[in-house]
């Protein structure tokens, strides 16, 4: 697709030009340490508006690290510096409403944790603790969220059974939908389709291209084929530096150094 | 063929053991109930004891012995609820936190007798409470508090985080994400363990001998006024239980119709701890199956 103009900076990682594209979130100088061992260094990334972006790496690169860093999820695990900015706002600042912010840029994670409730109660539970009371209204945003989520048909007949009653995939889907329920901006999702099968990977994979005309979507993601077919922009995280940031097209076709072409063609250590 | 061979042999052996362990239970559970269920019957539920002639029934101790356990629980359960939440969710890694774990991990294998003990020389003696039941309750506080916090520590740790992060991840505090999502599934663990420690608490014995008190002070089951010392809900009275009276009849019983006394309570006493375990159960499953909206467990 084409993404209008922008440049790579010497460290081959993508500047947009302001101009031309939203940014929904960037990082700036982002460094994470667990303890003494420094997870992250120099993390320097700006993420376009309704657009998919991938996390590349292998494990242990940094990637689900930095993914959980933009949501403040690593606040009790790990230290945090430097800049996160959303409208704005230092997101990674101490004065900000981490409960709020959380609101706008919602999380996926891993393995699907639905709650041990109804499927209904899933969805309407954090709504109903922001103080969303009407019934009805509940209703609409379950329906909602359900559809964008891909799930509504194969669930509206048993929206009162409980959530574990669901296949991994669906479960997965349910987690999609109750995040999005919340109406937030940014969709984070940690390596949503890797405890799932093949049919339930492409359904995900269809839902979040879907979502992505009312969602910025950052995916951490294992699978090349996946991060290639759904995103747009790919990120090449290695051992807790950012080497490569571009259009997933040029990424995977041409990349610009050796470290992310071993990579993506798997002569990787 | 040897790997077949061996596993049948341990299959054989470990159901063997089983079988023991359930046939000694129910040698124990059979033999008691026989005894003495032909002596339960309404009047011996409800009469009260005496003390020279045959016919006395227990009603005064059975209520004091329920009275008493609600008493405990009511006391004990929000101080455990509080500190199992503190340990399981929000108590740091440091020393201060580790020495709390030690104390309650030594108080709950203090020998009954000596939480008794105590209760006596500081409730009764020193702070002038006298042989009363709220006495008896504070005692079997001290024996009930570190089971049930260690219970309900267990039952929250056992909520997988995942179910933490998503809470988190929804923009709910952390207080909320333990109160509304993590409580809530652990709850069936902290009711059973609620009602498996009522009735430890219920058929205990020793720690209540010094604080309770051994007599059973004739009460007015019409009179509701706490305030009346003849009243059954009166904090300050004696009250013997169901288990004291059992100890105490067999070591001083002078009443012709002793043995068949104690048989009777003790029945009764093993049929109410068998009704707690089983409400345990039920009332564990009916919960988890409201709260979590699942067909069964």
């Amino acid at each position: 697709m084409d993404v209008g103009k922008y440049n790579l900076n010497e460290n081959n990682i993508l500047n947009f030009s302001p101009e031309e594209h939203e940014i929904a979130i960037a990082t700036q100088n982002l460094e994470v340490f667990y303890g003494k061992k420094q997870a992250i260094f120099n993390g320097n990334l700006q993420f376009e508006r309704y657009r998919i972006t991938s996390l590349i790496g292998a494990s242990g690169s940094g990637k689900s690290t930095y993914l959980r860093s933009l949501n403040r999820m690593n606040d009790d695990i790990a230290q945090v510096k430097g800049k996160i900015i959303y409208r704005g706002l230092d997101v990674n600042s101490p004065k900000i409403n981490v409960y709020e912010m959380r609101k706008h840029i919602g999380m996926v994670f891993q393995r699907p944790n639905p709650f041990s409730k109804s499927i209904r109660s899933n969805i309407t539970f954090a709504l109903k603790q922001n103080g969303i009371k009407d019934k009805q209204r509940l209703n609409q945003i379950v329906e909602s969220s359900l559809k964008d989520a891909a799930l509504w048909d194969e669930v509206k007949d048993d929206l009162d059974k409980s959530a574990w009653a669901l296949s991994g995939g669906q479960q997965q889907r349910l987690c999609i939908a109750r995040t999005i329920a919340m109406k937030p901006d940014i969709l984070l999702l940690d390596e949503p389709a890797s405890a799932l099968d093949p049919i339930s990977t492409s359904k995900i994979e269809e839902t979040l291209i879907e979502l992505k005309k009312k969602y910025t979507i950052i995916i951490v993601t294992h699978n090349m084929q996946q991060a290639s077919r759904i995103s747009d922009y790919t990120a090449f995280f290695h051992l807790g530096h950012i080497l490569e940031y571009d259009k997933t097209k040029h990424l995977f076709t041409t990349p610009k150094i050796t470290a992310t072409n071993d990579y993506i063609s798997g002569n990787f250590g | 063929m040897k790997t077949k061979i061996q596993n049948r042999i341990a299959l054989t052996t470990i159901r063997i053991i089983a079988l023991l362990v359930v046939f000694i239970l129910m040698f124990l559970l059979g033999d008691i109930l026989i005894a003495g269920v032909p002596h339960i019957s309404w009047h011996f539920l409800t009469a009260p004891s005496q003390s020279f002639t045959s016919g006395g029934g227990i009603g005064v101790q059975l209520f004091n012995s329920i009275y008493l356990l609600f008493l405990t629980l009511i006391i004990s359960f929000p101080i455990s609820l509080g500190a199992g939440i503190f340990l399981a969710e929000y108590a740091p890694k440091n020393f201060l936190t580790a020495t709390v774990r030690m104390a309650i991990e030594v108080l709950s294998s203090l020998p009954s007798v000596v939480v008794g003990l105590f209760g006596f020389l500081l409730f009764v003696v020193q702070m002038k409470m006298g042989f009363s039941i709220i006495a008896g309750a504070i005692a079997l506080t001290f024996f009930n508090l570190p089971l049930l916090t260690r219970n309900i520590e267990e039952s929250l740790t056992a909520v997988p985080d995942l179910q933490r992060e998503a809470g988190m991840a929804l923009g709910l505090s952390k207080w909320r994400t333990v109160t509304r999502i993590v409580l809530p599934e652990a709850l069936p663990g902290i009711i059973t363990g609620v009602v498996l420690g009522a009735g430890r608490v219920f058929g205990e014995a020793a720690a209540l001998i010094y604080t309770a008190g051994q007599s059973a002070t004739n009460i007015d089951f019409t009179q509701w006024n706490p305030l009346n010392s003849a009243s059954p809900l009166n904090l300050m009275r004696p009250a013997e239980t169901l288990a004291v009276h059992i100890w105490k009849i067999n070591s001083e019983g002078v009443m012709p119709d002793a043995s068949a006394v104690s048989a009777g309570s003790s029945a009764v006493l093993i049929i109410a701890v068998l009704f707690f375990n089983l409400l345990a159960r039920l009332l564990g499953n009916a919960l988890y199956r409201k709260l979590t909206a699942t067909k069964n467990r």
